[in-house]
């Protein structure tokens, strides 16, 4: 198993070494040539999605990336990540995203929750986080907090609000890796 | 299960791999954004101009920065005097997303630094060596950056600041656990936070550069000597074509390790901030705060 981890700005540093630690191998990604390397899924991490989608069509690997998602690659999104593959964004995914639907840092928050499919409480992090306000077809709802959807799954795709790359817990990627290494 | 001290520092860790810039008006911190600025310091002016005027420079009108937080979706950042805990406060009231305890300000206390772990918002303070960022970090700091030398221009001291303090976490590395106790005495700081930077080769917070960066090249040898992201202040408003130019430290500080997209990047930018000097330099804000 190899894992592209998009490096463009943010906590790309966090989901490799927590890939490390699961004995996962990775590699990160910061131009078209680093992209095309042969990979079995694509990890988004938390950052500025205004930044990351700017980098993201500069280096032209806006296209190359959506194609790939649309054509199965599996992805995980975290925060920012998440924001990515909405409508607005990257458009694979069929939800509709509140950005800093938390408000400012002083909104920022850690809480343990269920996560649909994972047999123990998930410790979440949500830095200055989204939520999910819509969900359309094909998507399947993993996780509430509060009222508000923070984690979901269509086909090859999963999105968390919260952040399990801070965090000691690996349930959520044993998740992500079931729906490619089965 | 509220522990702010650590959703903090995790804010710090999303800004990484990223610029920081400061920002005057809404219509500035909307370049900023679309440049791809990670982040935005809001102040009413920039430290070239804060250095050519003189005088005191306080915190900014909060209605100044409340315009800026209307302006953009990314975080806002605002700067308070070294030990002015009333202007953190202020700051804190019109929710910031961090403040930054700066030297570029006059400071309001020349003995105590502000007791940072009473407050919900986090702090980025800067330092010139290791000793300052633990101290720092002690009093609650939750991101740091080296001091350089702000509204300078001139990068030469933001090297010497990231250079000494990578040297200093890695002879502290090389020392044995029981030496560790005189190097906490000489750096004064607690003992547990000399034995994290000796067991991780690192500092327990995010380390940005700051201070006289203003080209792609800059900020490129900024993050291959060690720096997790980049401030620039007056590098990107005081050149010729700010939007260019900010646009191109962005893409340096994503590929600092690909000279062939920082060439790419460093071509026609316009005129880079005119600068001064080290050695024309009157006051050294560095020196600011210990």
């Amino acid at each position: 198993m190899r894992i592209a981890i998009l490096a463009l700005q943010g906590a790309f540093e966090e989901h490799r070494q927590m890939l490390l630690k699961y004995g996962v191998e990775s590699f990160l990604v910061r131009t078209l040539a680093d992209y095309q390397q042969p990979k079995d899924a694509l990890i988004i991490p938390g950052g500025e999605s205004t930044t990351m989608l700017k980098l993201l069509k500069d280096l032209s690997l806006f296209d190359v990336v959506k194609n790939d998602i649309e054509a199965g690659l599996p992805v995980f999104g975290t925060c920012a990540g998440l924001i990515m593959l909405d409508d607005k964004h990257l458009g694979t995914m069929n939800i509709e995203v509140k950005r800093n639907a938390y408000g400012r840092q002083l909104g920022s928050f850690a809480t343990e929750g269920d996560f649909d499919g994972i047999d123990h409480k998930i410790p979440m992090t949500f830095i200055r986080a989204p939520y999910i306000e819509k969900v359309g077809d094909g998507v399947e709802v993993l996780s509430v907090v509060d009222g508000n959807i923070v984690a979901a799954r269509q086909g090859n795709q999963l999105v968390t609000a919260f952040h399990p790359e801070l965090n000691e817990d690996f349930g959520v990627y044993e998740y992500f890796f079931s729906i490619f290494a089965a | 299960m509220e522990d702010r001290p650590t959703l903090n520092r995790n804010l710090a860790q999303m800004l990484k791999g990223g610029v920081i810039m400061d920002v005057t008006t809404p219509e500035q911190a909307k370049i900023a954004e679309a440049a791809g600025a990670c982040a935005v310091m809001a102040l009413e002016k920039i430290p070239a101009d804060i250095r050519a005027a003189g005088g005191v420079a306080r915190m900014s009108d909060p209605k100044m920065i409340k315009s800026i937080q209307a302006a953009v979706t990314i975080p806002v950042m605002a700067k308070c005097r070294i030990g002015h805990f009333v202007e953190a406060q202020i700051l804190e009231a019109i929710e910031i997303d961090y403040i930054d305890e700066s030297e570029v300000l006059s400071p309001a206390d020349d003995v105590y630094h502000i007791d940072k772990r009473k407050f919900n918002v986090p702090f980025v303070c800067g330092a010139k060596d290791l000793g300052e960022a633990l101290r720092r970090i002690n009093e609650g700091a939750t991101m740091i950056r080296t001091k350089g030398e702000p509204g300078t221009g001139d990068v030469i001291q933001a090297v010497r600041h990231l250079r000494l303090m990578q040297s200093e976490i890695r002879h502290l590395t090389s020392l044995s656990e029981d030496e560790l106790y005189e190097a906490a005495k000489q750096l004064r700081v607690p003992f547990e936070l000399v034995k994290f930077v000796h067991e991780n080769g690192k500092l327990p917070v995010v380390n940005f550069a700051a201070g006289g960066v203003a080209t792609p090249a800059d900020a490129a040898l900024m993050m291959q000597l060690g720096a997790e992201g980049v401030f620039v202040g007056s590098g990107i408003f005081k050149s010729g074509n700010p939007e260019k130019r900010a646009q191109a430290i962005v893409k340096a500080v994503t590929n600092y390790d690909n000279p062939k997209i920082v060439a790419e990047l460093s071509e026609d930018l316009g005129g880079a901030m005119v600068g001064i000097n080290e050695d024309e330099i009157k006051l050294l804000m560095a020196e600011r705060g210990k």
